[in-house]
């Protein structure tokens, strides 16, 4: 555990929330340490995952992506999950929390919609009420998944406020519970907010690396030398990190999202360009100006328009367990088509910033390194736009 | 020795005369800084008690639409910390026993450096801070600091605050802000909360005086309320007329006096403060 009692990751993480959420905040933690420690929370959390979720994902080997970088690639297949997405487990686990806790109703913040989608998913299957908030920017670029979670019985509030994007439908969420607080539970879709948020989606994510590391012992005898997944708050690239911290020999690559270009001023590359600050709860690295007001940020992946990042990875930087690369918009979308035509896998667009920065690393790697790449969901919501911005779609 | 921080001067006197507190918020630099000074002057000529400016933030994720539209006019504006330290600094002159607080969330304290804003702060006369995202358990990294400087910082209780009431109460200086009613900032037509019990329990704990916020946006709430407590804050009713002025047209001036206006309707108009004649 790199966190201490308090919810910290060296300097970073903490809970910088209202009084209003504080006593919830530490029920929340206490019932989470309850539910950790009871067998019977385990073993439901895993059948859900197996039976509900399809896990364990597929580890898989891409033969012809490995030939063309000259390195051993193994995809880790968070795409083939129910709901598209690595997001089902953190929700999964969270919903299972919430009954525990007596809670009547569901609340989210989503960007992509990945994870309001989860998250509406996971009350039908418990048959809780479910509120969705969404920026009316991300709204329109990811539509079906609006509806996707209406036909789950959600409702989706648009939010118009400031950038109207995923910070804002995080700031939304954050009030919306401070208003209803007894019979609603929030469930954060990344390793981000206040304590003891951060750990507990850390928790319900570290299956992602778990299963990696299982099956990298069981079948090649070795550990991974090089994992790489994208960041926006950073929950499934925290996933696959979290079992390898302790293993020196295994790099950690994460790729943030670059926009236009970091010196465009347009992009969301929180670690390459932020500063520390305290936002959203927690203690981290922001975009922000000299005097902390939060700085509108930009990528064509809404999953990864977030100005911060989870307090771990501000640490895992600080330290040098983790290297965070910046990647642009356009190569993003080069690795959409890349994976789509070399592998017939066509990832979310947040996963093909993963995947660009494997293809921009290359020549780092050889033969003998096994590098795997977390997908963290697969790329139907983006089809539509990617067409659209190739000019293939009107 | 440091003086005496005069928040404990004024709920003093106010409690020798019987008196409660009337604490009007403005959004500092809403539509501009010299407009906020005139609100300033003129809240004070109408008998408000100490003052409270909010210092505009990008994303205030505890504030409701009211502040939210009022911190981007302040920000688009251009206001910067600078300008609400030399508003303060000149108002602390003009009212030397009027208390002048900031609420702001701690990011505006915490990237402009947390020893260099408490010395600004404290040479324009700021005596006290509302940091509603800095709870006790993050206190540590600017109580030393506020403490050096003679600034209070004023802490949140609210109806979920359960068990942590205690400690609140009992570590709160200047006085303790009472949170109403749940969610964010803004009017309420109605309270789940009993007064009575709430206030009588916060009472038992300490003896430091209360004042309730959120949610009060007329007299009659005010007059209710205040009996169970030593004094009200109220801030987005009065943003809202501050808004309302804009979207008629008003100038500067106007927006002042129709502030004024608002807050004699609180207070019955006399001043409290001997500068003002």
């Amino acid at each position: 555990m790199t966190e201490n009692k308090k919810g910290r990751y060296g300097p970073y993480g903490g809970r910088y929330s209202g009084e209003t959420l504080m006593h919830a905040l530490f029920e929340l933690e206490k019932s989470y340490r309850e539910a950790h420690a009871d067998p019977a929370f385990r073993e439901e959390y895993a059948r859900l995952l197996r039976e509900y979720a399809g896990r364990p994902s597929l580890l898989y080997h891409a033969q012809r992506m490995s030939l063309d970088i000259g390195t051993t690639v193994y995809l880790k297949r968070e795409d083939l999950n129910h709901t598209g997405a690595h997001k089902i487990n953190n929700v999964l686990g969270q919903a299972l929390l919430a009954v525990r806790m007596g809670k009547k109703r569901l609340i989210a913040e989503t960007g992509a919609g990945q994870h309001g989608v989860a998250t509406a998913t996971a009350a039908a299957y418990f048959g809780l009420e479910c509120d969705v908030f969404m920026g009316k920017e991300d709204m329109i670029r990811q539509s079906l998944n609006v509806y996707r979670m209406e036909l789950l019985g959600a409702t989706v509030h648009e939010v118009t406020d400031g950038t109207a994007t995923l910070k804002d439908a995080t700031s939304e969420a954050l009030r919306e519970w401070s208003r209803r607080i007894d019979d609603t539970f929030y469930v954060i879709g990344s390793v981000v907010g206040p304590h003891p948020y951060p750990e507990i989606v850390r928790d319900f994510q570290r299956v992602i690396g778990d299963e990696i590391r299982a099956e990298m012992l069981e079948k090649h005898g070795r550990l991974p030398s090089v994992l790489i997944a994208c960041v926006g708050g950073g929950s499934n690239a925290m996933g696959t990190f979290y079992p390898f911290i302790g293993d020196a020999s295994v790099r950690l690559l994460a790729a943030e999202a670059g926009g236009e270009g970091v010196g465009s001023g347009r992009h969301a590359a929180s670690v390459t360009a932020g500063s520390t600050g305290v936002f959203h709860g927690m203690k981290s690295l922001f975009l922000q100006d000299d005097e902390g007001q939060i700085t509108p940020v930009y990528s064509i992946s809404a999953g990864m328009d977030y100005p911060g990042i989870g307090p771990e990875h501000a640490y895992l930087h600080d330290t040098g367990r983790a290297r965070y690369y910046p990647v642009t918009d356009q190569e993003a979308i080069d690795a959409f088509e890349y994976l789509s035509r070399m592998e017939g896998i066509i990832p979310a667009i947040e996963s093909a910033h993963a995947v660009a920065l494997l293809t921009k690393l290359r020549s780092e790697f050889t033969p003998d390194d096994f590098v795997v790449v977390t997908l963290s969901g697969r790329g139907d919501k983006d089809v539509e736009a990617i067409g659209r911005y190739r000019g293939k779609i009107n | 020795m440091r003086k005496d921080n005069i928040i404990d001067t004024t709920f003093k006197k106010l409690r020798a005369e019987g008196k409660k507190a009337f604490i009007p918020f403005v959004t500092a630099g809403d539509p501009d800084i010299e407009t906020t000074y005139r609100i300033a002057k003129e809240m004070i000529q109408n008998g408000a008690n100490l003052i409270e400016f909010g210092v505009p933030y990008s994303d205030p994720s505890m504030d409701g639409p009211v502040i939210m539209r009022a911190d981007k006019r302040a920000m688009d504006s251009g206001t910067r910390l600078r300008d609400i330290f030399d508003l303060v600094g000149k108002l602390s002159v003009e009212y030397p026993e009027t208390p002048f607080l900031l609420l702001l969330y701690f990011n505006s304290i915490f990237v402009y450096g947390v020893e260099r804003f408490f010395d600004a702060a404290e040479k324009a006369g700021i005596c006290g801070l509302i940091v509603p995202d800095l709870p006790l358990e993050e206190r540590a990294e600017a109580q030393p600091c506020a403490d050096a400087h003679g600034i209070y910082l004023i802490s949140m209780v609210t109806p979920t605050s359960e068990e942590r009431a205690e400690q609140i109460a009992t570590s709160a200086t200047g006085f303790l802000y009472c949170v109403t009613s749940l969610g964010v900032t803004g009017a309420r037509k109605s309270y789940a909360t009993s007064f009575a019990e709430y206030f009588s329990k916060l009472d038992s704990f300490s003896d430091i005086p209360k004042c309730a916020g959120f949610g009060i946006s007329d007299p009659e709430q005010k007059r209710k309320i205040e009996q169970y407590c030593d004094g009200t804050i109220v801030g987005s009713a009065i943003v809202r007329k501050v808004e309302q002025g804009i979207e008629a047209g008003l100038n500067s001036e106007e927006i002042a006096r129709s502030v004024g206006a608002f807050v004699r309707g609180f207070t019955g108009g006399k001043s409290n403060d001997p500068s003002v004649l």
